[in-house]
């Protein structure tokens, strides 16, 4: 590795007609890309939380179903950018060399980089809007505080975007992102208080909760859908915002590398 | 500095190899110039260094004024680039390929819009605006880059292989459009190794092997400075044992290559009369070309 691949990230206002494109694109297909952020989850959400929720005695003092919803914001948004991240940007930088048309315009690596991850969070906010939507549809929260479940999803996504780009930049194939799905995305989603209370696990799965980003999600959603203002906020946030600066870093370092061969 | 491009002893090395050896070019606006090696010579890297896309290990480069790779962005401004694979955006139709790639370079989409007509008749791809890029063939796709490369109106076009894979008809097409750029007063500087390409579109030629150039110079000149003005091509059974035995008293040189012999002379008639004793062995009296050049140059051996 080169010392110039670890400069920090050069800022520009270029990153904008790449999104313009990504936009683009998306909107020949928008009809089914609404049905397809809105399926999965509400599927999940519905299916669980009117099943097994009628088992369930009420959680923290509201129905399963609403426990869920806030998780449910959650993993839809991860997933949406984690996708969008992996497989999605996969495409654009290697089998339609997109990136590659673009670096030989004044547009540089670092441009596409932070519109990969602008984009990919753009449409983790679309995600959790539609779930949202349905959400206060079905009167699952009345709080006004549910509202910042919006900006919300736009960390997630940037988070998510972020870390699943470290993946991309060193993924020889599609394959590759099984691994990334399978060990860290999947038991992610399990540990991190989506389907039931953290508190319920044993303590050593606990502490590996407490480092996960999806954790912090969840626990600043759930207070917010039931009108509480999250305890640990400030925590909650700097930890997102931690783990999105790293993944943004670590991505533009090794896609540097990887690209100047 | 007049120079629209020049470069000082560039050197790139990816480990121990070193891919691009001490390279220096220097071209002037309007000229095309030609950059000609077998495959693995180090074409497609010494465009992007000259780009600026990645960074030399040591030399000295600029690019309309613009150091590069430290202001290679500003370079980049008014520079187009055909690439050898191509790489349009296939979820778009020909008009949104210009129109997304035009925003890249700052324009608006008023301006990118006003440049359409004049684009797409350029790419004689009018009728086929609306057209998704999966629908084009591979001529009409190689003319849309080549437009799309254009969309900013550059001083300089880099074309990487422009006309691989491309049918005659495709090909001949291309080269007419590539003649009017440089009638224009654009700068052109093209890859390539098909030697009636170099022969036919570019005023200079630098032959590159192993990363480094080897000779440069007019087409006429590289024929001149290198090889003998005429061929004559030996065919037959039995053209190897006659080479093997009278070729070298009536040739400067020749070379045996299957069942033909290229024979280089000066002045073809010695030769010419010897061959009027072998009935059985056919033959062809040419003017030296680039060809004869390249093989001599970088050898007849396969480079794979």
């Amino acid at each position: 590795m080169k010392k110039t691949d670890f400069a920090l990230p050069e800022f520009s206002l270029r990153f904008i007609p790449i999104w313009q494109r990504h936009f683009l694109v998306w909107k020949k297909m928008a009809a089914t890309s609404i049905l397809g952020h809105l399926a999965d989850p509400l599927i999940y959400m519905l299916g669980l939380g009117l099943g097994l929720g009628s088992l369930l005695p009420e959680m923290g003092g509201t129905s399963y179903l609403v426990f869920l919803s806030a998780g449910t914001v959650c993993y839809s948004t991860m997933n949406s950018a984690t996708f969008e991240a992996l497989y999605s940007c996969f495409a654009r930088m290697h089998e339609q060399r997109t990136w590659d048309a673009i670096m030989n315009t004044p547009v540089t690596l670092d441009d596409i980089v932070l519109s990969e991850i602008l984009w990919a969070a753009s449409k983790s906010l679309l995600s959790g809007l539609a779930v949202l939507a349905v959400i206060w549809a079905m009167g699952l929260s009345h709080s006004v505080l549910s509202i910042w479940l919006i900006p919300l999803s736009l960390l997630i996504g940037l988070c998510f975007a972020s870390l699943g780009l470290i993946m991309t930049a060193m993924a020889p194939s599609y394959s590759f992102f099984m691994y990334y799905f399978t060990l860290v995305i999947t038991p992610t989603m399990f540990l991190s208080g989506v389907f039931f209370p953290v508190t319920r696990l044993p303590a050593w799965l606990q502490s590996v909760s407490a480092v996960l980003p999806l954790s912090h999600a969840v626990e600043i959603a759930r207070p917010l859908m039931n009108g509480i203002l999250p305890p640990c906020l400030l925590l909650n946030l700097s930890v997102l915002l931690g783990y999105t600066l790293f993944g943004y870093y670590m991505s533009l370092v090794l896609f540097r590398k990887r690209l100047s061969q | 500095m007049n120079a629209v491009l020049s470069a000082h002893n560039l050197r790139k090395c990816y480990g121990n190899q070193v891919v691009v050896n001490d390279l220096s070019i220097s071209l002037n606006k309007g000229e095309c110039f030609g950059l000609l090696g077998p495959n693995g010579a180090g074409k497609t890297t010494t465009l992007r260094l000259l780009l600026g896309l990645i960074a030399p290990d040591a030399g000295e480069l600029w690019l309309l004024g613009h150091a590069v790779p430290q202001q290679a962005r500003d370079a980049r401004m008014r520079v187009g680039v055909v690439p050898q694979l191509d790489n349009l955006d296939p979820d778009f139709t020909v008009a949104e390929n210009l129109l997304v790639y035009g925003r890249y370079f700052d324009m608006s989409d008023a301006a990118i819009e006003a440049r359409l007509p004049e684009l797409l008749e350029f790419a004689n791809l009018t009728h086929k605006r609306d057209a998704k890029i999966p629908t084009l063939s591979g001529g009409m796709k190689r003319r849309l880059t080549l437009a799309r490369a254009l969309v900013n109106d550059p001083d300089v076009i880099f074309l990487d292989e422009p006309t691989t894979g491309l049918d005659p008809q495709a090909r001949h097409l291309i080269w007419q459009r590539l003649r009017e750029l440089t009638a224009q007063g654009k700068t052109l500087l093209l890859t390539t190794h098909f030697m009636e390409e170099a022969e036919r579109l570019c005023h200079r030629l630098a032959v590159m092997d192993n990363g480094r150039i080897i000779s440069q110079g007019s087409p006429h000149e590289l024929i001149a400075q290198n090889i003998e003005p005429q061929v004559v091509e030996v065919f037959g059974e039995q053209a190897a044992a006659w080479a093997q035995n009278h070729a070298a008293q009536h040739a400067q040189r020749f070379e045996t290559s299957g069942e033909s012999v290229f024979c280089y002379v000066n002045d073809a008639q010695p030769l010419l009369k010897e061959l009027q004793h072998h009935p059985g062995l056919r033959y062809v009296h040419r003017p030296a070309n680039l060809e004869d050049v390249f093989l001599k140059l970088t050898g007849r051996e396969m480079r794979e």
